[in-house]
């Protein structure tokens, strides 16, 4: 038997670890209806109530005036994917010791695929929340071009990679966030609002230039430009760059921060 | 008649593995080594430090001081062939217990690039010899706690690996399916010539032709033959042996 697996052996590899995610997800209504309750709380109430109060110049992609709802769908999309995101990669690091993580690192693969499968299949889950958010929102009016659909799908996997592969390097890195609700408290709600998911940069600017440069310098904000263009079809190769090369650098981080030694078990001492 | 060749080593390898927790030794020096095909008995209390053995030969910690190999395979230098040559029975459940049996058995299946195809024939094969076959698919959930443990067996063993080791494998089972179990396993090891290490601590589980391993507060007490372990104890029993052993150590108020 030889010592390597075939590129074949790789792509079965990460096809199995992909389907199971889907097949888990599909086995968990609740977790698709409240994945999906969120974002179309924003759309339906949070939207519908600043509508009037926040009135917009023209900017690309978009190239006529649009309704707060539409201006906010791509913010909406990728805060899908940061909750879904953030969700796995804690579960990933926490339960490393035990149960299924434990079940997928003895593969002979080498840890940094099985990892990066893993996050690829928690990006897969993802994409069938937002596009099961985008066909609802289509019936809200927002319908981006027919084309934009399928543009957005690269986008997608690319910011979903990022921010999968983000919450396993916070979660490794600082074990004090070991619960959701920390991660809630100082990773989504600041990455989320300090981004331009909700209001444009130049509005942030009027207000504050310190929190403009801030907005700027989060790959959230990078993550949702990508998709808002990629959505009209058009590409923003700032953001491209940007959620690039953090999905380059956050990867390689988190799988070398990924230290099972680290975990519950030497916390107790020995079980 | 020795035409083992350098490759058929031993089916572990353990040499002088420490693993400590801060300051607190998990393991101390342990070394012992053993044969293929053979039922080996580790036995020690919680706490003896054989989840910390386990995580270290499934790769699952990494290697801080000595060395594990696994049919000659390095687990550290060459995990891939090492793990490949692994099956491995964890002491928690790890089916999916809402996927079918099927489903479970084709994840596992992928997990050593084996597709579908295969995987069906492996898994048929399997589920048949379990007498599982028409639960095939069903879900995990609906499957007794003995059953599901048969059934990880039976996945741990489909990619064909010589080593099979089990942390606990009896725990929250009844009397009944903990033999058949136990049946099962030694059955593997006569019939399929697979290495087994059976962690435990339960003495009642050991027979007297298994090889036995003592692990106490992360040391190797015994290592041999049941027979021999229990004579140089001096004892008369495996529990009278393992009590002796235990208390020669000495018992500084833990």
């Amino acid at each position: 038997m030889s010592a390597r697996f075939s590129p074949a052996g790789y792509l079965i590899c990460l096809c199995g670890i992909v389907r199971r995610e889907g097949l888990r997800f599909l086995h968990q209504r609740e977790r698709f209806v409240s994945a999906l309750v969120r974002p179309l709380v924003w759309l339906f109430v949070f939207a519908a109530g600043f509508r009037q109060v926040l009135g917009f110049s023209i900017i690309p992609p978009y190239e006529t005036y649009v309704l707060y709802e539409v201006y906010i769908t791509p913010g909406l999309m990728v805060m899908i994917q940061l909750f879904n995101g953030m969700q796995s990669s804690l579960s990933m690091v926490y339960d490393r010791e035990m149960g299924n993580m434990r079940a997928l690192l003895v593969s002979p693969f080498p840890r940094w695929y099985l990892l990066w499968c893993k996050l690829l299949a928690g990006t897969a889950v993802s994409l069938l929340q937002v596009y099961v958010f985008l066909a609802i929102a289509y019936f809200w009016e927002i319908e981006p071009p027919p084309i934009g659909y399928l543009a957005v799908l690269p986008a997608l996997i690319l910011s979903g990679l990022m921010l999968g592969a983000l919450g396993m390097l916070i979660s490794s890195a600082i074990t004090q966030l070991e619960n959701f609700a920390g991660v809630m408290n100082f990773v989504i709600f600041p990455m989320f609002f300090a981004s331009s998911a909700l209001y444009p940069l130049w509005r942030v600017r009027e207000g504050s230039v310190a929190l403009y440069y801030v907005c700027q310098l989060n790959p959230f904000t990078h993550a949702v430009e990508l998709v808002r263009f990629a959505l009209y079809g058009q590409i923003n190769w700032l953001s491209l760059a940007v959620v690039a090369g953090c999905t380059v650098v956050f990867m390689v981080a988190a799988a070398a921060a990924y230290d099972p030694a680290r975990g519950l078990l030497a916390r107790r001492g020995e079980g | 008649m020795n035409d083992a060749t350098p490759t058929e080593a031993d089916a572990l390898t353990v040499e002088g593995v420490s693993h400590a927790y801060g300051a607190r030794m998990a393991l101390d020096q342990v070394s012992f080594a053993l044969r293929p095909a053979r039922f080996t008995a580790l036995l020690g209390l919680n706490g003896a430090g054989k989840s910390t053995l386990f995580a270290l030969v499934t790769r699952l910690y990494p290697m801080r001081a000595g060395r594990i190999r696994i049919f000659g395979h390095d687990v550290a230098r060459a995990s891939g062939a090492a793990l490949r040559q692994l099956g491995v029975v964890f002491q928690a459940r790890t089916l999916d217990l809402d996927l079918s049996v099927q489903q479970n058995l084709t994840y596992h299946a992928a997990l050593h690039g084996i597709g579908a195809r295969e995987a069906a024939r492996l898994s048929g094969q399997a589920l048949t010899q379990l007498g599982l076959a028409d639960r095939a698919n069903d879900k995990v959930r609906a499957l007794s706690g003995g059953q599901m443990r048969r059934v990880e067996i039976a996945r741990a063993l489909m990619h064909g690996p010589r080593l099979l080791i089990l942390d606990e494998p009896t725990v929250g089972l009844d009397i009944k399916a903990r033999a058949d179990i136990l049946a099962h396993v030694r059955m593997l090891v006569r019939e399929r010539g697979v290495a087994v290490v059976w962690a435990t601590h339960l003495v009642d589980e050991i027979a007297d032709d298994d090889a036995l391993l003592v692990l106490h507060r992360g040391r190797i007490l015994a290592d041999g033959p049941v027979a021999q372990v229990i004579a140089q104890a001096g004892g008369t029993s495996v529990r009278e042996a393992f009590t002796r052993l235990t208390h020669e150590v000495g018992d500084d108020a833990a």
